[in-house]
């Protein structure tokens, strides 16, 4: 296998009950991509994504992150997901911390780092996200574009070797969109691997350097934006593209 | 022409405040107010009632109620997370422990740990507070393990995601996490079942006392005997409200800054 491959999927399929959400699914992510994945609401993205570290357990099929098969009972779950960073639609700070607790937590307790490790980590990672002066506030005294670049702090803060964003824009009002994407985007130029679930079809075309169209829990087609978002060969990417494109 | 809607609802609301005056008048009057003095508020004999009713008696109480608290709480906690554990024996063994002891009333699981086990085992109590904090405690903690599980159920299920996202254990982001937001929710009524104890300490005493270990309720008791007259009881009753008022009130303030922030 190549040693370049962060993420790879093989034939992974997730049942709900008698949902089937994914029916095989198989990708491999290099160092340094960005792939974006893109599709209807039920297609299964967000499953697949939640697959990568774990939070969903697949049915059937193996999950290998940075060499380490996820999917194999001896594998030590928590210690692979401290090396991949995970966004969420909704955040998912921690309310009872400010924002220096919440970058400080996971490398005081998970990576057993010293206070004031944890805390200079901290203070260069809110600076690179722009809330250097937001330190000592709570997740309800931030917007949700600045309480969504805590989060992306956070798990920077971890030194991930990959990053999941799960519709990390979704539930930001339009105006606080751009602040997040635009970290987002220094991020993918720096070199981070990443995968993300959006449905910001600007962010896909400009940033991504593949994007995979999901529908009905299977990879319709992918490959570099221009052809996938530019170009669709499959008539369903067009006809999600043309619906969301055209509203 | 018949009234509209609101002027009757106006004079209802006249005849209501008319009657109630009345009533409370017709008792003021007819009430033997002298004879209700003598019989159960006498002022020698509330003298009487102290210091002891609050150096022994409501020490005792207290003793009793924190005990059963601390108890109630610990065995609580680790009832609620097995009610919440993915093995399905220790849920159904919580289950089972909660649904047993919140059934059975208090003063006869308190008469079978107290004087049914030692006399089916040989076994005896080594300490009197403990044969009356113990049962009150494995009650309390059926109440107090389902009070805690809602509260750690009320946190949001991203919570524990975003902590196993990054990296922690789900015992470490329980401790570090969950229950630290699971405590501000569950404060309120954890608050009420101390008060609840408080009262409940009340029925220890069927299992017998010594001098030393007379609770609020006996000492009220046993002052009626000694005096022939209800005033121990009343002056009794007092010094409970003097423990469970303040409480009641703390919680209707936390209930009330709880709602105030989350507006």
């Amino acid at each position: 296998m190549n040693s370049d491959v962060v993420v790879s999927l093989q034939d992974l399929h997730k049942s709900f009950g008698t949902n089937h959400v994914l029916r095989g699914i198989d990708v491999e992510i290099t160092r340094g991509e960005v792939v974006c994945i893109i599709g209807p609401s039920g297609s299964g993205k967000s499953t697949l994504l939640r697959c990568v570290n774990m939070l969903e357990t697949p049915s059937s099929g193996t999950i290998t992150v940075l060499g380490r098969e996820l999917t194999d009972i001896d594998c030590d779950i928590d210690e692979a997901r401290s090396k991949i960073g995970m966004v969420f639609q909704s955040f998912n700070l921690f309310p009872h911390m400010t924002a220096i607790e919440n970058v400080c937590v996971a490398q005081r307790k998970v990576l057993k780092r010293n206070a004031k490790e944890a805390t200079t980590a901290a203070q260069s990672m809110l600076a690179r996200v722009g809330l250097q002066d937001k330190e000592n506030s709570y997740p309800a005294q931030l917007s949700g574009g600045q309480q969504q670049r805590v989060a992306i702090a956070r798990a920077l803060a971890m030194n991930p070797d990959v990053m999941l964003f799960d519709e990390a824009t979704s539930a930001l009002d339009p105006e606080l969109v751009g602040d997040v994407l635009a970290v987002m985007q220094s991020l993918a130029q720096e070199g981070m691997t990443m995968l993300v679930v959006t449905h910001e079809m600007g962010f896909a075309k400009n940033v991504a350097d593949r994007v995979v169209f999901m529908d009905n829990g299977v990879i319709v087609e992918q490959g570099p934006p221009e052809q996938v978002i530019g170009a669709p060969r499959e008539e369903r990417t067009r006809s999600f593209l043309s619906s969301v494109l055209n509203h | 022409m018949a009234l509209s809607k609101r002027k009757k609802a106006m004079y209802v609301r006249y005849a209501m405040y008319v009657v109630s005056i009345a009533l409370l008048i017709a008792v003021i009057l007819f009430i033997d107010w002298e004879r209700l003095g003598n019989a159960m508020f006498r002022w020698d004999i509330v003298k009487e009632q102290f210091p002891d009713i609050l150096t022994k008696a409501a020490k005792n109480t207290v003793v009793f109620t924190v005990l059963g608290f601390a108890g109630g709480l610990s065995f609580g906690l680790l009832f609620a997370l097995m009610r919440l554990s993915s093995i399905r024996a220790y849920r159904w063994f919580a289950a089972t422990y909660i649904e047993v002891f919140r059934g059975i009333p208090l003063l006869v699981t308190l008469l079978i740990l107290g004087f049914g086990i030692p006399i089916a085992t040989g076994w005896k109590w080594p300490n009197p507070y403990l044969q009356g904090a113990i049962p009150l405690s494995l009650v309390a903690s059926a109440y107090m393990a389902e009070t805690i599980r809602a509260g750690i159920e009320a946190v949001p299920k991203g919570q524990m995601e975003a902590a196993r996202s990054l990296g922690m254990s789900y015992s470490r982001a329980m401790i570090t996490i969950i229950i630290p937001q699971a405590l501000r929710i569950i404060v309120p009524p954890l608050t009420n079942e101390f008060v609840l104890l408080i009262k409940d300490t009340s029925l220890i005493s069927v299992l017998g006392v010594t001098a030393a270990t007379k609770d609020l309720a006996r000492f009220g008791r046993d002052g009626v005997n000694q005096t022939a007259n209800a005033t121990p009881l009343i002056v009794a009753g007092l010094v409970y409200l003097a423990m469970t008022l303040p409480l009641t009130q703390l919680v209707a303030w936390m209930e009330r800054k709880t709602k105030a922030m989350s507006r």
